[in-house]
C-alpha cells in the first residue's frame, strides 16, 4: 500500500480521540437543552461554561468574553458586521489587508455594498502588513481595524502587537482572525492588544461546525442572528453542546501541547530545505515570521492542481493556490498580493504539518516530489 | 475543483499519450494563457492530407493535460477535414465528461489542434474552411456558462 501522508492541517485536522471521548456523552446521554431548568439541561449548561473557560484560557481571556459560534467564518462575520452596524453613526471606515481569508475579505466587500468604505492594505513580498500603513490609513471615520494573525496560505505571522498599540492609541477596536495561530503559537489577547479575535475548533483537532469570538469587555457588537437570546443575546441558536464540549477539550489539549509545535518547526525547516533542492523552486512567504507548521513553495513552469493530483497518487494530501484547484478561476489573491505573476502563483504548493506528521513523512514527501516536478516539466511548454 | 474527474480523465492525466515536441513539425498550434493557468502547444506532422503524428506540451491542471492527451489519440490518422470537425465536446465526451468549471478554461485541446492545422495551411498556402479558434489573445474571458 502507498504510504499515506496528510499534510493539509491548515485546511482541517483530525479530531483528537480525547476530544471525541469528551463529546460522546453529549449526543444521546446528556442531550439536554442548556436552557432547560431540569437536571440534564443544567448539566449541559455546566459543560458549556466549563468549555468556555478552557477556550478563554487558551487565549488569555476571561470566560465572559467568549461567544460560541458555528465557525471561524461566523466569528469573523459577527466581529466585522457586528462592529460596523453597531458603530454606523460613529463612522463608516474599515481597515483590513489584501491577504485576509475570504471570511473577512468577502464580509468587507459586502459591507462596501452597504455604504461602508474599506481600505485594503498592501503587503510586502513576504506577506507582511506594515503597521505604519495601518496608522496612515486611519481617518476620523475609522470604526474597525481587522488584520489576520497569520495567513492561512503563506503562514506569515503579522505584527499584531504593533498594530494593537496603534489601535489602542487611536481608540479603534482591532479584530484579528487567529484561526491559524491559536494552538500553534502563543496567542494572548492582552499581549496582542485586540478587542475581538476569531478562532475555530476544527483547526486544532476539534470538531467542525464550532468556533468562537473573543469580545473584550466594553466592546459591543450588533448580533447577526436574532432569536432566543443565547450567548448573551449575541448569537441566538440552541448551543451545539457536543461541539462546544469538544472545542473546550481541544483548547485544553492545545494549550498543553504548545511546546510540541516547536517540533513541527524543525520538520518544517527540514521539508523546506529538502524541497528547495529542486531546481527553480522558491519559498513563498517569510523565512522566519512564519507558522511552525507551514510550508509554501512554488515551482517554475508547472501548475499546482497537477502537482496535487500527482501527490495524491503517491498518498500525499496537500493544497495549492492555483486557480485550477478552486471554484474561482483567478489564482490566489494572497499570492497575487505578494507580487507573484499569475503563472508563478499557479505553480504554488502548500504543505501544512500537524501532530501526526513524522520525520519519515517529511523525507517521503521530499523523495517523491522531484519526480513529480520533473514529470510535469517534461510535459510543460514553459520549461526549456 | 478536482472532484468530478472521471476515471478516464485520471488515467490520461496519469499516463499522458504522445507527450513532446515534433522537431520538424508541419504545424504548431499554441492556445491558452499561462495567466489562466492553462497553456497548450499541439504539434502535427502531415502526410497525404492525413495527420501522421500529433504531439503536445501542456502547462495546466489535470483536465488540461488529459484533454491534450486525448486529442492526440482522437486526431492521429485522421484526414485534415476530419480533424477539423473534432469539437471540444467530442474531447470531453471521449473522457467521459469534465467538471463544468473545466469546460471553458481547460478544454482547449480541440482549439489547439485546429490552430496547428491552420498553421500548416498557412505555411503550405493551402485553403480549407476553419472552425473558430480561441487563440492566446482571445482566451482572456473567464466564462462559466458553458
Amino acid at each position: 500500500m502507498t504510504r499515506q501522508v496528510y499534510m493539509d492541517h491548515s485546511a482541517t485536522t483530525p479530531v483528537d480521540s480525547l476530544v471525541v471521548e469528551a463529546m460522546l456523552p453529549y449526543f444521546s446521554e446528556n442531550f439536554g437543552n442548556p436552557s432547560s431548568l431540569y437536571t440534564i439541561g443544567r448539566q449541559a449548561r455546566r459543560a458549556i461554561e466549563e468549555s468556555r473557560q478552557k477556550v478563554a484560557d487558551l487565549i488569555g481571556a476571561k470566560k465572559e468574553e467568549i461567544i460560541f459560534t458555528g465557525s471561524g467564518t461566523e466569528s469573523d462575520n459577527l466581529a466585522i458586521k457586528g462592529i460596523a452596524y453597531r458603530n454606523r453613526k460613529k463612522g463608516d471606515h474599515i481597515i483590513t489587508s489584501s491577504i485576509e481569508h475570504h471570511a473577512v475579505l468577502h464580509t468587507c466587500k459586502y459591507l462596501e455594498t452597504q455604504g461602508f468604505k474599506v481600505t485594503y492594505l498592501p503587503v510586502d513580498k513576504e506577506g507582511l502588513v506594515n503597521p505604519k500603513d495601518v496608522e496612515k490609513a486611519i481617518t476620523p471615520q475609522t470604526i474597525l481595524i481587522t488584520i489576520m494573525h497569520a495567513n492561512n496560505e503563506l503562514g506569515t505571522v503579522q505584527p499584531i502587537e504593533e498594530i494593537g498599540k496603534i489601535a489602542k492609541e487611536k481608540n479603534i477596536p482591532l479584530h484579528t482572525d487567529a484561526v491559524q495561530t491559536a494552538g500553534k503559537i502563543p496567542v494572548n489577547v492582552d499581549t496582542l492588544g485586540v478587542s475581538l479575535l476569531s478562532i475555530s475548533a476544527h483547526k486544532i483537532y476539534g470538531p467542525k461546525g464550532v468556533g468562537a469570538l473573543y469580545l473584550r469587555k466594553g466592546t459591543f457588537v450588533e448580533p447577526q442572528l436574532h432569536g432566543g437570546g443565547h450567548e448573551r443575546n449575541l448569537r441566538s441558536s440552541t448551543e451545539n453542546v457536543p461541539g462546544i464540549v469538544g472545542f473546550g477539550k481541544a483548547c485544553e489539549l492545545a494549550k498543553g501541547r504548545l511546546p510540541d509545535e516547536e517540533r513541527l518547526a524543525g520538520l518544517r525547516d527540514r521539508l523546506i530545505k529538502g524541497i528547495l533542492e529542486i531546481k527553480d523552486s522558491y519559498l513563498n512567504g517569510h523565512p522566519v515570521k512564519r507558522l511552525p507548521n507551514n510550508v509554501n513553495v512554488r515551482f517554475s513552469f508547472i501548475e499546482g492542481e497537477s502537482m496535487i493530483l500527482n501527490l495524491d497518487m503517491k498518498g500525499v494530501a496537500a493544497s495549492t493556490g492555483s486557480a485550477c484547484s478552486s471554484t474561482s478561476l483567478e489564482p490566489s489573491h494572497v499570492l497575487m498580493a505578494i507580487g507573484l505573476k499569475p503563472e508563478e502563483a499557479h505553480g504554488s504548493l502548500r504543505l501544512t504539518l500537524g501532530r501526526g506528521n513524522t520525520q519519515e513523512d517529511v523525507d517521503y514527501v521530499v523523495s517523491v516530489l522531484p519526480e513529480i516536478v520533473n514529470k510535469l516539466r517534461m510535459i510543460s511548454p514553459l520549461a526549456r | 475543483m478536482t472532484d468530478g474527474y472521471s476515471e478516464k480523465v485520471m488515467e490520461h492525466f496519469a499516463n499522458p499519450r504522445n507527450v513532446g515536441e515534433i522537431k520538424d513539425a508541419d504545424g504548431i498550434g499554441k492556445v491558452g494563457n499561462p495567466v489562466c493557468g492553462d497553456l497548450m502547444w499541439i504539434y502535427i506532422k502531415v502526410k497525404d492530407n492525413k495527420l501522421e503524428d500529433v504531439k503536445f506540451k501542456t502547462f495546466g491542471c489535470g483536465a488540461a493535460i488529459a484533454t491534450s492527451s486525448m486529442i492526440t489519440e482522437l486526431a492521429k490518422g485522421k484526414t485534415l477535414e476530419e480533424a477539423l470537425k473534432i469539437t471540444r465536446g467530442d474531447v470531453a465526451e471521449a473522457l467521459d465528461g469534465l467538471p463544468p468549471i473545466k469546460m471553458h478554461c481547460s478544454n482547449l485541446a480541440a482549439d489547439g489542434l485546429h490552430a496547428a492545422i491552420k498553421d500548416y495551411l498557412e505555411k503550405t498556402g493551402k485553403k480549407m474552411e476553419l472552425p473558430k479558434i480561441e487563440t492566446e489573445d482571445e482566451h482572456s474571458e473567464h466564462g462559466l456558462s458553458e
